[in-house]
C-alpha cells in the first residue's frame, strides 16, 4: 500500500483535532479533540511500524510498542484530566473553558499560576489549568 | 529523503506483481481509503457537532474506524487493543464525564467558543502543511502488507516482553500512580464526605454541598457563580463523585 | 620667642579658638564665653608685641614653601611693616571690645557658640590678611572674611531682611573678587612669584607690562571689599546683622581690608595715572553720594553705615593721591570711633526698643536712660565730624592735606587732578558728615514725648567697652600724628592750616545748619506720631534688634527711611530726599540690569528643561508604555486563543523552513 494512504489520513485526523482544542468550548469537547489527535499519532506510529519491518530496518517493532504506551497513556491522562474537569465544575460549577480566564491581564489571582499555554499544545489538559490541585 | 529512496528501492522487486500509481489502487488501498473516510468524516462532525452527547458517539465511530485501518495495515493486535480500551474505556469515561458535568442533552448553541475562526485558520493550515509534505516526502514509498502480520500478536508479545520490559513496567506505575491522582482529585472534602456508606442516601443527600475545599477558589469570583448552581446537587451526584 | 613666632601666634590663637567653640560648643556650653574672649585678648597681647617689637624699623620677613606648585610658587610668608603691626593692633583690639560685647548683647541667643566662633575665624582671617607677605595666603584669608561676613549677617536669620542681605553682601563682594583673582595672577605672572616684597621690586624695576588693567582689576575687588561706589549696595542692608558684627566687620576691620590691600601694595597702582585718577572719582563719587544718602536714613544703624562708606572714601581717596600713611591713619582712627558708634547705636537699640530715629525722636527721656551710650556716642560723633582736639579730626586732615599736596602739584607720579577732585569731594563730605552726625545726635537723644521705656540696665559688659573705645576716639589723632610717621612711610603727617581751617569750618557749617533745621522741624514732631517699639523689652538686645529690624518694614513702609515730618534731613536736602532714602536707587537699577535678566533666563531654562526636555525623556517613557499596554490586551486568560497563536507561528516557521531547506 502507497504510504501517503495512512500518513495523510493521520495528518487530516491530527488536524481536525486540533481544531477541535482550539475551537470547542465544553472542556469534555476539548478532551475528545484530544483522543482524536493521539489516534492519528497512533495510526502514523502504526503505519511507519508496518513499513520498517516490512523493509528490515527496525526489529524492535518499536512503532507499535509506542503505539500501545501510547494507549495506555491516554487512557491514564483521559482519567485525570476528567477528574480534574469534574474538580473545576464543582468549584465554578461551570466547565466553560472560556470562564477559566484567571491568567488574564488584570485578573486578580491568588495562587501561582501555571504557566499560560505556551507550555505544551500536544496533551495538554488545558481546560484544567485553573489552579484545581489536589 | 534518503529512506525513501531506499524504500523505493526495497519494494522495487514487489513492483512486479504491484502496479503502483495513482490511477490503479489495489484493494487493500480502495478499502482503506474507504473507511479513513468514514473515520475523517466522523472526526469532522465530532468536533463540530453542537450535540454534545452525539460528538462522543461519534467519537466512537471515528475510533472504531481507526481500529479497522489497523487491521487492514495487519497490526491486528492493536486494533483489538484500540477497540477496547478506546472504544471500551475511554469513550464511557468521557460519556461519564458529560453526565457529571451536567452537559445539556440536545443542541447547545454555545458548544463553540469565539476562537474557532482562528482556530479554522490554524487547523487548515497546518493539515495543508502537514499533507504537503508528507505527499511530498512519501511519493514512492509503498508498504509490503503480503506476508505475515506484521503486528501479530505473537510477534508483538514477544517484542514487548523481550525488547520493552522496562518501558512497559514503567508504564504500569504510571497508570497506578494516575490511578491515585485521579481518585484524589475527585475526593470531596472530609468534612462533608466523612466516607458514608452507599446506602445511607438520605443523610448525604441533605447536606448541602460545599464546594470542596481543596479547591481553593471559594469567594473569588467565579466561585460565586460556581456556589449557586453547585448547591443542590443531588446525593447520586455526590456518590459518583467519590 | 622670636617675633615671626609670635606673629604666628597672633592669627592662630583666634583660629583655635574658632574650632574649639565650634567643636564644643554645644557639648560644653560652660566654656564659650571664655573661649570666645580670651584668644583674641591674647592675639591683642601678642600682636602689640610684635608692634613693639617692629617698632617701625625694617619689615619682618619669613617664608616657608609648604609645597612646590610647578609654576609661580605660593609660600607661607610673612610681611610685618609698620602698616601691619600697627593695623594688627587695631584689629585685634576692636575684636576683643566686640567679643566682651557681645556676652552682654547676645546673653540669651541659642547660638550664641557658633556666632562667637565665627567672629573668633574672622579675626583670625583679617590677622591673616594683615600679616600675609605672599598674595594668594592674603587672598585665602579675604575669602574666609567674605564667608565669615554671610553667617554673620545672616544670624538673624529668621527674618527675611538678614536672608536677603547675607546673600547680597556674599555675591557683590564675590562679583568683585572674580577681577581681584584675575588680577592677581596677572600681578604674579609679571613678577614671577606671588610675595608682596618680589612684586614690589618687580613695579620699581619696570617690570609690570600691564599696570593698568592688573590696577583695575584689583579695584574692582577692592571696591566690594571696601564698599566703594558701585560695589557698595550691600553693606547697608548688611545691617541687618547683629551690631556687634556691624561695628567689627563692616566699621574698622573687614571694610578696611581693601584699603589696606591698597596700601600694602600701593606702587602697583601709583605705576598707572589713570588708575590713580579712576580710585580718585571713585572715592569722590562715594564719598559725596553717601553723605547725601546718610542725610535721608531712619534707621540708626543705617546712617552709620552710610558714614562708614563715606569714610572708606576718604581713605580711597588718600590712597588715590598717594598717600598711604594718611589712609591708614585714618583707618585706625575710624576703626576705633566707628567701631564705637556701633556699639553705642547697639546699646540705644536695646534701651529704646527700635532701631529707627524718627521713633527715638519721639521719646522723652532716652538719654537719661542711657547714660554711658550718649557720652561715648557724642565723643564718637565729634571725632567723625573731625572736630579739634578729637582724633578724626587728624586724621582727616591728614587726608585733606595729601590731597591739597597732590593738588597743586607738589606730589611726583600723581595726577593733579586727582588731587583737585579729592579735596573738593573731601570738603563737601566733611560738611554732610558734621550734618548727618548732628541729625543722629539730637534725633536720638533729643527727642520729646512719651517716656522712652525702661529695660533696666544695660549689661556692664556692654558699657564698659564703650568708655575702652572712647579713649582711641578722643586721644588717638592728637597723640599720634607726631609719631606714626616714624612707623609709616616717613610722610607728615601734621594738619595743614588752610585744609584744617577750611575742613573745620565747613564742619560746623554742616553742623549749624542741621541745627537750625531741626529746631524748625521738631515742633511738627507732635503732629505726625509714629514709632514702634519690640515686644520683647526684657529680651536680650541681639532679640531686641531682630524685633526691631522685623518690624521696620511693617511699621514704616520702607527699611531705610520713614515718612516723617519731623526730620531736619527732609527739609536739608528737599527734593532729593526721595532719591537719597534709596541710596540713589542703585538697587533697582541693578535689579534691572542684572537681577532681572538672571531670573528671567532661569525660568526660562526651567521651562524649558521642563517643557522641552521632559517632553522627549517621558515621550520615550510613553512609547514603551503603550506598547506594554498594547501587548497586555493580548493576555485575555483565554487559553484556546493562546494555544491557535501558538499553533499559527509553528506552522509559519514550519513553512519557512520548509521552503528555505527546499530551496525556494
Amino acid at each position: 500500500m502507497h504510504l501517503v494512504y495512512p500518513a495523510v489520513l493521520a495528518a487530516l485526523l491530527f488536524c481536525t483535532g486540533l481544531y477541535g482544542v482550539l475551537a470547542r468550548r465544553n472542556a469534555i469537547l476539548v478532551l475528545m479533540s484530544v483522543e482524536l489527535m493521539l489516534n492519528a499519532v497512533n495510526l502514523n506510529l502504526v503505519a511507519f511500524d508496518v513499513w520498517l519491518s516490512r523493509t528490515a530496518e527496525d526489529k524492535l517493532h518499536s512503532g507499535q510498542a509506542l503505539t500501545l504506551f501510547t494507549i495506555a497513556i491516554a487512557a491514564a491522562e483521559i482519567g485525570i484530566g476528567l477528574a480534574i474537569v469534574l474538580a473545576v465544575y464543582r468549584a465554578r460549577g461551570t466547565s466553560d473553558i472560556d470562564k477559566l480566564r484567571d491568567t488574564a491581564e488584570g485578573h486578580e489571582t491568588d495562587g501561582p499560576d501555571s504557566d499560560p499555554a505556551g507550555s505544551d499544545g500536544n496533551e495538554p489538559p488545558a481546560a484544567e489549568k485553573a489552579e484545581a490541585t489536589a | 529523503m534518503t529512506l525513501a529512496a531506499t524504500a523505493a528501492t526495497a519494494t522495487a522487486p514487489l513492483a512486479a506483481t504491484h502496479t503502483h500509481g495513482f490511477l490503479s489502487p489495489t484493494g487493500v488501498e480502495i478499502a482503506f481509503l474507504l473507511v479513513g473516510l468514514v473515520t475523517f468524516g466522523a472526526a469532522l462532525v465530532t468536533v463540530t457537532t453542537k450535540q454534545l452527547v452525539h460528538a462522543a458517539l461519534w467519537l466512537v465511530v471515528a475510533l472504531g474506524g481507526i481500529a479497522v485501518e489497523y487491521l487492514l495495515l495487519t497490526a491486528e493486535f492493536i486494533a483489538w487493543v484500540q477497540v477496547l480500551i478506546y472504544v471500551g474505556s475511554v469513550v464511557v469515561l468521557l460519556l461519564f464525564g458529560l453526565m457529571l458535568t451536567k452537559a445539556p442533552i440536545g443542541r447547545s448553541p454555545d458548544a463553540d467558543s469565539g476562537n474557532r475562526w482562528a482556530a479554522l485558520t490554524v487547523a487548515v493550515a497546518a493539515a495543508a502543511a502537514l499533507v504537503w509534505v508528507v505527499v511530498d516526502a512519501f511519493r514512492a514509498t509503498w508498504t509490503d502488507l503480503d506476508g505475515p502480520a506484521a503486528g501479530s500478536t505473537a510477534v508483538t508479545g514477544a517484542s514487548l516482553f523481550q525488547n520493552w520490559v522496562l518501558p512497559f513496567e514503567a508504564l504500569s506505575v504510571l497508570l497506578l500512580a494516575a490511578l491515585v491522582g485521579a481518585i484524589v482529585l475527585s475526593r470531596k472534602s472530609k468534612a462533608e464526605s466523612s466516607s458514608p456508606p452507599v446506602n445511607s442516601r438520605p443523610a448525604t443527600g441533605s447536606s448541602p454541598s460545599v464546594p470542596d475545599s481543596r479547591n481553593h477558589t471559594i469567594g473569588r469570583k467565579g466561585a460565586v457563580e460556581g456556589n449557586g448552581p453547585a448547591g443542590p446537587n443531588n446525593p447520586t451526584e455526590q456518590e459518583g463523585a467519590r | 620667642m622670636t617675633t615671626t613666632t609670635l606673629a604666628v601666634l597672633v592669627p592662630l590663637l583666634p583660629f583655635l579658638g574658632a574650632a574649639a567653640g565650634l567643636l564644643l560648643g554645644r557639648t560644653a556650653p560652660g566654656f564659650v564665653r571664655p573661649l570666645a574672649v580670651l584668644p583674641p585678648l591674647a592675639a591683642l597681647a601678642l600682636a602689640a608685641i610684635v608692634a613693639v617689637r617692629q617698632g617701625g624699623e625694617a619689615a619682618v620677613d619669613s617664608a616657608t614653601e609648604l609645597t612646590p606648585t610647578g609654576s609661580v610658587p605660593v609660600e607661607l610668608a610673612l610681611h610685618i611693616d609698620g602698616f601691619a603691626a600697627l593695623v594688627a593692633v587695631l584689629v585685634a583690639f576692636v575684636a576683643t571690645c566686640v567679643q566682651i560685647y557681645s556676652t552682654g548683647y547676645l546673653r540669651d541667643d541659642p547660638r550664641y557658640p557658633s556666632y562667637a566662633a565665627l567672629v573668633s575665624l574672622f579675626t583670625s582671617a583679617m590677622l591673616l590678611v594683615v600679616y600675609s607677605g605672599d598674595l594668594i595666603v592674603l587672598l585665602v584669608g579675604w575669602e574666609v572674611m567674605g564667608i565669615c561676613s554671610y553667617f554673620l549677617v545672616g544670624h538673624y536669620w529668621e527674618t527675611p531682611e538678614a536672608r536677603a542681605a547675607s546673600v547680597k553682601a556674599f555675591l557683590v563682594t564675590k562679583l568683585g573678587d572674580v577681577p581681584f583673582l584675575i588680577g592677581l595672577f596677572a600681578l604674579a605672572t609679571d613678577a614671577g612669584s606671588f610675595r608682596i616684597t618680589e612684586v614690589l621690586s618687580t613695579v620699581e624695576h619696570g617690570g609690570l607690562h600691564h599696570p593698568t588693567l592688573i590696577a583695575l582689576l584689583l579695584l574692582a575687588g577692592v571696591a566690594g571689599k571696601s564698599a566703594q561706589f558701585p560695589l557698595h549696595t550691600w553693606l547697608p542692608d548688611a545691617m541687618a546683622g547683629p551690631t556687634p558684627v556691624s561695628a567689627l566687620i563692616h566699621a574698622a576691620t573687614m571694610v578696611a581690608a581693601g584699603v589696606y590691600f591698597t596700601a600694602r601694595l600701593l606702587p602697583v597702582f601709583e605705576a598707572s595715572s589713570a588708575a590713580m585718577v579712576v580710585l580718585a572719582v571713585m572715592a569722590a563719587v562715594t564719598m559725596a553720594g553717601s553723605g547725601l544718602a546718610a542725610l535721608a536714613q531712619d534707621d540708626i544703624k543705617r546712617v552709620l553705615a552710610y558714614s562708614t562708606i563715606g569714610q572708606l572714601g576718604y581713605m580711597t581717596g588718600a590712597l588715590a593721591v598717594g598717600d598711604r600713611g594718611a589712609a591708614v591713619f585714618h583707618l585706625l582712627s575710624h576703626g576705633a570711633f566707628k567701631a564705637l558708634l556701633f556699639l553705642a547705636a547697639g546699646v540705644i537699640i536695646h534701651a529704646s526698643g527700635t532701631n529707627s530715629l524718627a521713633a527715638m525722636s519721639r521719646m522723652g527721656n532716652l538719654r537719661a536712660s542711657v547714660p554711658d551710650a550718649f557720652w561715648t556716642m557724642t565723643v564718637a560723633l565729634l571725632a567723625l565730624a573731625a572736630i579739634p582736639p578729637f582724633s578724626g579730626f587728624f586724621s582727616k586732615e591728614s587726608v585733606l592735606g595729601a590731597a591739597e599736596h597732590a593738588a597743586t602739584e607738589h606730589t611726583s607720579h600723581i595726577p593733579g587732578a586727582a588731587g583737585w577732585i579729592v579735596l573738593v569731594a573731601g570738603l563737601l563730605t566733611a560738611l554732610l558728615t558734621a550734618a548727618y552726625a548732628t541729625r543722629l545726635w539730637l534725633l536720638a537723644f533729643h527727642g520729646k514725648g512719651v517716656e522712652a521705656p525702661d529695660h533696666g540696665r544695660q549689661p556692664v559688659a556692654m558699657n564698659a567697652v564703650l568708655w575702652v573705645l572712647a579713649v582711641p576716639s578722643l586721644a588717638l589723632g592728637g597723640l599720634a600724628y607726631r609719631v606714626l610717621p616714624d612707623w609709616f612711610d616717613g610722610r607728615d603727617l601734621t594738619p595743614t592750616l588752610t585744609t584744617s581751617v577750611l575742613g573745620t569750618g565747613v564742619a560746623l557749617v554742616g553742623g549749624i545748619v542741621t541745627y537750625g533745621a531741626w529746631r524748625h522741624t521738631t515742633a511738627l514732631a507732635a503732629r505726625a506720631p509714629m514709632g514702634a517699639v519690640a515686644a520683647h523689652p526684657e529680651g536680650d538686645a541681639g532679640l531686641v534688634e531682630a524685633e526691631a529690624i522685623a518690624s521696620h518694614t511693617p511699621a514704616y513702609g520702607d527699611v531705610a527711611s520713614a515718612a516723617d515730618p519731623a526730620d531736619p534731613g527732609r527739609l536739608l536736602l528737599g527734593p532729593l530726599h526721595r532719591h537719597a532714602a534709596t541710596g540713589f536707587h542703585l538697587d533697582a537699577v541693578y535689579g534691572a540690569l542684572f537681577v532681572r535678566p538672571v531670573l528671567a533666563a532661569a525660568s526660562l531654562v526651567r521651562f524649558l528643561d521642563r517643557e522641552v526636555v521632559d517632553t522627549y525623556v517621558q515621550g520615550a517613557g510613553t512609547l514603551p508604555r503603550l506598547l506594554g499596554a498594547a501587548v497586555r490586551r493580548a493576555q485575555t486568560g483565554n487559553l484556546q486563543t493562546y494555544v491557535s497563536a501558538l499553533l499559527a507561528g509553528t506552522v509559519v516557521l514550519t513553512v519557512a523552513v520548509l521552503l528555505v531547506a527546499t530551496g525556494a
